[in-house]
């Protein structure tokens, strides 16, 4: 309990300190530049000054922020990744070559790419589906709430609710995972699904789909929604079924929604962890590159030269869809 | 006409199922989760949880007690008991042999090798017959069949939130959680201001490097950061691992989210307001504190619960920044941590995990709408 109020004070302390820096550096920019009780020429000079101070006092702790956190960590990892274990010895390319070679690296990668296919796939697919169902029907919003609440569950908590889905016991003993208990009732035989080699990986890629179909929906319904209704109109007019207007009319008018959609899940398949870590630990040929820097990053007292080499196959991964977003923000900004 | 309204109510009632079919698909993780963590633990154990209301059967074997148990009653020695042990239930059969442990039926009677008789009745009580004083100190193995009734009990949350510590988890995450939700909202407010409405050089590139920032992976900052860390810690002579430390660094992190969003809500503001203001004098502090600020409300407060469900479902930060040890494990550590020492142990595991769950649920329903208007700010709209 002390320990919670000590965060509490922190966090008072935290925001008092920014609100402090920011009105103090400001107030202190007045001071030093005034703008009024000078002559016009003084005054002026004054305005222009301040006006071009003040953006970096606003913008200043951001800016530490970022740079500390994220951009000098980039250029940090990219050094680290050409250095031994320890950071100290100038390797070259060994790190990158040893990865080729790696099995385990090469299963993640082939893993990676399978869940790069299918989870963005299936997750706006899903989406897609149930927000043009839900929209139909009276009690689509408690829907809705219900599809997106697992946005709302950790990934590990989530995997723990799938791994008792998938829970297995040997066969002729009851089963109380619901998947084995389907399968039996069905006259298959029960199976330890997250030790299946390959398939597996489609199993844990399921609890990813199932967390982030709420977020494709809520994004894809509110694209559809604003889809003109003329166009439907004319569509129906013209004697289209519903199946063709969902298709033919209001699929095309959303084809840059689906694309963020797709692009926003796609980075975080690349970052998935914490739901490999807590199904199998990449046991069972279901690595994937993520974890398998965690487990590099510790490994027998860590090997940041190896991790931060894979850190950097995850960065080039993700930067062809950090260049298309910096061009669409650019073009949106200047059609504004 | 006729012809499209007839077609319409079988494919109404279609979208209608439809719907219940994915709402309960998506629902029932989640539900079985939460029945399971009530449920008693040995029928856990033996039951699925769909069957949670209904009756559960279970075989057991206990062990009656040995010859110090025994008594006399008019020339007959007699070892008396319940195998059920004041739990309610009935017994359908029982036996004295792991071979053949559903023999004989409750009420029958059943003699045993050394010739003693054992009977079993309904109710559980059970009695060991013989006409010689037993002398074996190890009392006879009791086979049965008990059908017991549904049980439902927190005892689960009591074990896990005693035993297992995750009290002191859930005050870890709430200290972990609560500074770095608030402490990045004002630092990116004041910089959304700064992009959306003053005008100076380097703002394109600055709006596209935050954009560019969104997606740059964590994993690209944990081993610098951790080094730094560690030098750090070593120059001052203090832990690398703190809780300072993991604020910064959820602040860090969460500050182009912060930003981003912030900045499409304020410069979509109307100009007109600042105009005016910057008329009657008003400098771009006072703009933004006295008119930006206030009105930025519902986007701060979909941020606010971005971060606060980020920081509160990290595994991975916390893993890096914060200690290993018992006492400084956060929810989502303590649950990896269980899933690996208490794998089988569902009634442990399932009552973490939803304590682990409810308070971001909370939000979740009780905030839903500036989640949805953030999200959705964030990802249509755009720059």
């Amino acid at each position: 309990m002390g320990q919670l109020l000590s965060a509490l004070v922190i966090m008072i302390l935290g925001v008092g300190g920014c609100a402090l820096y920011f009105l103090g550096s400001n107030v202190l920019l007045d001071k030093l530049y005034p703008a009024k009780g000078q002559d016009t020429e003084v005054a002026s000079r004054n305005i222009n000054r301040v006006n071009s101070i003040r953006p970096w006092l606003f913008l200043g702790p951001a800016v530490l922020f970022l740079t500390a956190y994220l951009i000098y960590p980039v250029f940090d990892s990219l050094r680290l990744s050409f250095h031994d274990r320890s950071g100290d010895t100038f390797v070259g390319l060994g790190n990158y070559i040893w990865m080729v070679n790696d099995p385990l690296f090469r299963e993640s990668m082939f893993n990676n790419m399978l869940w790069l296919i299918v989870v963005p796939t299936a997750a706006t697919f899903f989406g897609l589906v149930i927000a043009a169902v839900t929209d139909r029907i009276w009690w689509g919003n408690i829907a809705k709430s219900l599809i997106f609440m697992p946005m709302a569950i950790s990934f590990v908590g989530a995997s723990v609710i799938w791994k008792f889905v998938y829970d297995y016991r040997g066969e002729g003993s009851e089963q109380i995972g619901i998947l084995n208990a389907v399968v039996t009732a069905f006259g298959g035989a029960p199976q330890a699904w997250i030790t299946l080699p390959f398939w597996n990986n489609f199993f844990l890629m399921v609890i990813l789909i199932w967390i982030q179909t709420g977020f494709a929906m809520v994004i894809l319904s509110a694209a559809l929604r604003g889809i003109s209704e003329e166009t439907i109109e004319a569509a129906v007019i013209d004697g289209a079924n519903p199946v063709q207007i969902f298709f033919k009319i209001m699929i095309p008018q959303i084809w840059g929604t689906i694309a963020v959609v797709w692009t926003t899940i796609t980075i975080l398949v690349l970052k998935v962890f914490d739901i490999v870590l807590a199904m199998t630990n990449g046991q069972w040929n279901s690595q994937v590159l993520a974890n398998l820097m965690f487990d590099w990053m510790f490994r027998g007292g860590g090997d940041f030269g190896r991790g931060a080499a894979i850190a950097i196959v995850i960065m080039v991964l993700v930067i062809p869809i950090m260049v298309w977003n910096i061009r669409r923000a650019n073009a949106e900004m200047e059609g504004r | 006409m006729a012809v499209a309204a007839s077609s319409r109510a079988p494919l109404t009632w279609a979208v209608h199922i439809a719907a219940l079919l994915l709402v309960a698909l998506w629902v029932f993780p989640t539900f079985g989760l939460f029945v399971s963590s009530v449920r008693d633990k040995d029928q856990i154990a033996v039951s699925g949880w769909w069957t949670a209301l209904t009756s559960s059967t279970q075989n057991q074997v206990t062990r009656a007690p040995g010859a110090d148990g025994q008594i006399e009653r008019d020339g007959v020695f007699v070892i008396a008991g319940n195998v059920l042990e004041g739990g309610s239930g009935s017994v359908s059969h029982f036996g004295f042999s792991s071979r053949a442990p559903t023999d004989f039926e409750a009420g029958e009677v059943a003699t045993l090798r050394d010739g003693s008789e054992l009977t079993v009745q309904e109710d559980g009580s059970f009695e060991i017959t013989a006409n010689e004083a037993f002398t074996k100190s190890r009392g006879q193995r009791i086979f049965y069949t008990a059908t017991a009734p549904p049980r439902f009990t927190l005892d689960n949350y009591a074990t896990v939130i005693g035993a297992e510590n995750l009290g002191q988890s859930f005050i870890n995450s709430m200290t972990v959680t609560i500074p770095a939700t608030v402490i990045p909202i004002l630092i990116a407010a004041f910089a959304a201001y700064a992009l959306a409405w003053m005008r100076f050089p380097g703002r394109a590139l600055l709006i596209a490097g935050v954009v560019g920032l969104l997606v740059v992976p964590l994993q690209m900052s944990l081993i610098p950061l951790l080094s730094a860390y560690n030098t750090i810690g070593a120059f001052f002579g203090v832990p690398a691992k703190t809780y300072l430390g993991i604020w910064l660094a959820h602040t860090g992190f969460g500050l182009p989210l912060a930003i981003y969003l912030l900045r499409n809500y304020i410069a979509g503001l109307p100009s007109e307001i600042m105009e005016s203001a910057r008329v009657d004098g008003a400098n771009d502090f006072l703009i933004f504190v006295k008119i930006v600020l206030p009105l930025s409300f519902p986007a701060l407060a979909s941020f606010a619960i971005f971060q606060f469900l980020w920081v509160w479902n990290d595994l991975l930060v916390a893993m890096v920044f914060l200690g290993a040890q018992d006492d400084e494990l956060v929810l989502t550590g303590r649950l990896v941590n269980l899933l690996g020492s208490r794998g089988g142990d569902w009634e442990i595991l399932t009552a973490s995990a939803f304590i682990t769950i409810i308070v971001p649920l909370l939000v979740f329903f009780s905030l839903q709408r500036y989640l949805v208007r953030g999200l959705l700010a964030g990802s249509v709209k755009g720059g």
